[in-house]
């Protein structure tokens, strides 16, 4: 896909280096399973998007991999070195934005960095330096000298990541980066990711959010209830998750059955009813196709009101993928727990 | 990859982003020196934008001065007046080992902070991140400690052993400080919430701070609990800072102390770096 960056010269290994790979990893929590025999591979240079929805296990997988956490079970190397064994050679090419602010309150941004700078070598001279060059390139400037806990969510983000890229780390760990953000503040943290593996950062992200996964992520790994479940690019998840969804709106909902036979005959899928009785929905692969199915009925008596069409919502691929909705895994674990 | 796209979309971030971030600078792993400066740097930046904790600091040992001088001084001793200046050196110890409890508090408090995850991820020497903030507290001793010795002499307490003296006794309180304030950070690492550890600390330090000669000397008192003064460190620390402050100590009335300073660091400091780097790995 991409030539080989300076990344991989400056790896020792000759052999393929994985960023990451882990191998049946397990974090038990008493009766929860948080991660229940995870095997990740990520190569070195793109990002990487871990989706899974509420306590499918990501944050827990990260600070495993970030030395935070100790495994019950199973491996996981970085650039080949042991979480367990050598975690100081770990922590030398890491860096990690918790999902909750890792900054410290109490300090202002611009303390915040001179303090990463300085635990990681940098002379107060240099590490300061560094942080005002950082707080301007993140256009904090403003607020370099305003205490964290004046700081909106967006900024506090901004900043936290900031502080991760004091020391441009190999691998970037980002938990839930965007979670609560406003758009133009993910965009924002979007922008920063992708400036950060032009410059030759792996970032490994997790998200709840599919699009996010989808805009950022070369690769991708579903997780749920702490197993990868699919695993893919984008494009191969997708065309395995096969379809986006059409959402059609009608003025009146007598014009439903006659739009109904229209689509499904045009599109050749089950169009079916939503729950509102003006409501269609169909699962479409062929996007032409839809444009012309719609220009079609548009000739027709039926009157639309509007139509989206997009893709498979998180709940949609989970329903896809594991049978049961995001939030009910409960009836999962219960089922695991029985057979157990 | 696609640069050209990517061009584009970096538009609404700062042009500077980019050079910022392919600074790929390695600079050399931190010393353990200079990650605990650093450390006491942050805990000294934290006090200077937050000085209202000030208030709670120097509140408590005046307090005490004012309730012990003038409620019990006349019935303690002959006058208020002689009174304070015994109770003076006494309160200060108080005072200070007091505080230690602080101190292991507000290391529970931030330790369950996000940004101690972050710590515990750069490959510096761990122990500074307690090292720095035990140093940083120390600044808190000073502070409690001027302002009482200017609230004494305020109210007539005059130290035979000039400001020689004075200054003495409180550079060897804020080592005794230091020193006890391992116990606490022991207990603020492993404890659960700071509740826990202000609530154990307060059972503790109670009976200690009254079993000690820091009130009363100990002649009064049956022959088992003047047993109990005498082996209590409290006791110590307030004998060599009474003789500090009145000019009259020799050398074991401080030697003694730093023994027990030593005693304390050597055992509690090691105890207590190594439960928090175990508790890192839990
Ligand atoms: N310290 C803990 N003690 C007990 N259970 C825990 C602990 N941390 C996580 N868990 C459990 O482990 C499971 C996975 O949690 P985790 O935080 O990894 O999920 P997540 O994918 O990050 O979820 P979210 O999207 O909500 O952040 C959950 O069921 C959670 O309740
Ligand atoms: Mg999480």
């Amino acid at each position: 896909m991409s030539a080989p960056r300076d990344h991989w010269g400056r790896s020792v290994s000759t052999q393929p280096t994985w960023a990451i790979e882990t191998s049946g990893l397990v974090k038990v929590y008493g009766r929860t399973r948080a991660v229940d025999g995870l095997d990740l591979k990520v190569p070195a240079g793109l990002v990487y998007g871990i989706l899974g929805p509420n306590g499918a296990g990501k944050s827990t997988t990260i600070r495993m991999l970030a030395t935070l956490l100790r495994p019950d079970g199973g491996t996981a190397r970085i650039f080949g070195h042991d979480v367990l064994g050598e975690p100081d050679s770990v922590r030398r090419r890491i860096s990690v934005t918790g999902q909750y602010a890792s900054v410290d309150e109490g300090l202002t941004g611009l303390e915040n960095l001179v303090l990463m700078g300085r635990l990681q070598g940098y002379s107060w001279a240099r590490a300061r330096a560094r942080a005002t060059e950082l707080i301007d390139g993140f256009g904090l400037g403003d607020a370099r000298d305003r205490l964290l806990r004046t700081y909106s969510g967006g900024m506090r983000r901004r900043l936290d990541i900031a502080a991760s890229i004091v020391v441009t780390p190999d691998l970037l760990f980002l938990d839930e980066p965007t979670t609560g953000l406003d758009p133009r503040s993910r965009t924002q943290v979007w922008d920063i990711v992708r400036a950060l593996v032009e410059a030759g950062t792996t970032v490994l992200l997790t998200t709840q959010y599919l699009d996010e996964a989808d805009q950022l992520a070369d690769r991708i790994a579903v997780i749920d209830q702490g197993r990868v479940i699919a695993e893919g690019t984008t494009g191969e998840l997708k065309s395995s998750l096969g379809s986006d969804v059409l959402r059609l709106r009608l003025q009146d909902a007598r014009w439903r059955p006659e739009a109904e036979r229209f689509l499904s005959a045009e599109l050749g899928v089950t169009v079916h009813p939503g729950s509102d009785p003006t409501t269609l929905t169909a699962r479409v692969t062929d996007t032409q196709a839809v444009m012309r199915a719609l220009a079609g009925l548009s000739r027709t008596a039926v009157e639309v009101r509007d139509f989206s069409l997009g893709q498979s919502s998180l709940d949609e691929v989970f329903l896809a993928l594991t049978g049961h909705k995001a939030d009910d895994q409960h009836t999962g674990k219960t089922s695991e727990e029985e057979a157990a | 990859m696609t640069t050209a796209q990517h061009t584009t979309r970096t538009t609404t971030v700062d042009g500077r982003l980019r050079t910022v971030l392919s600074a790929g600078e390695r600079p050399p792993r931190v010393t353990a020196v200079s990650a605990t400066l650093t450390h006491l740097w942050r805990a000294m930046m934290a006090f200077k934008h937050f000085p209202v904790q000030l208030i709670d600091i120097v509140l408590m040992p005046l307090i005490f001065l004012l309730m012990f001088t003038y409620l019990f001084g006349g019935a303690f001793a002959d006058s208020t007046e002689e009174y304070l200046q015994f109770y003076l050196p006494g309160v200060m110890v108080q005072a200070v080992v007091m505080m230690t409890v602080y101190t292991g508090t507000s290391l529970n408090t931030d330790i369950h902070k996000g940004v101690f995850d972050r710590f515990r991820t750069l490959p510096f020497w761990q122990p500074a991140t307690l090292a720095g903030s035990l140093l940083g507290d120390v600044l808190r001793y000073v502070v409690a400690l001027t302002t009482t010795v200017l609230l004494g002499l305020l109210l007539g307490f005059r130290p035979d052993g000039g400001a020689l003296g004075v200054v003495l006794a409180m550079l060897v309180l804020i080592v005794f400080g230091f020193s006890v304030s391992w116990i606490f950070a022991a207990l603020g690492v492993v404890a659960s919430e700071p509740e826990r550890v202000s609530g154990t600390s307060m059972i503790v330090l109670y009976p200690l701070l009254f079993m000690s000669n820091i009130f009363v000397m100990p002649e009064t008192m049956p022959g088992w609990m003047q047993g109990v003064v005498d082996a209590n460190p409290m006791s110590h620390a307030a004998t060599a800072s009474r003789a500090l402050m009145h000019g009259s100590a020799d050398f074991w009335d401080v030697g003694l102390v730093l023994c027990v300073c030593v005693g304390l660091v050597a055992v509690f400091g090691p105890l207590t770096m190594r439960l928090y780097r175990t508790k890192n790995a839990r």
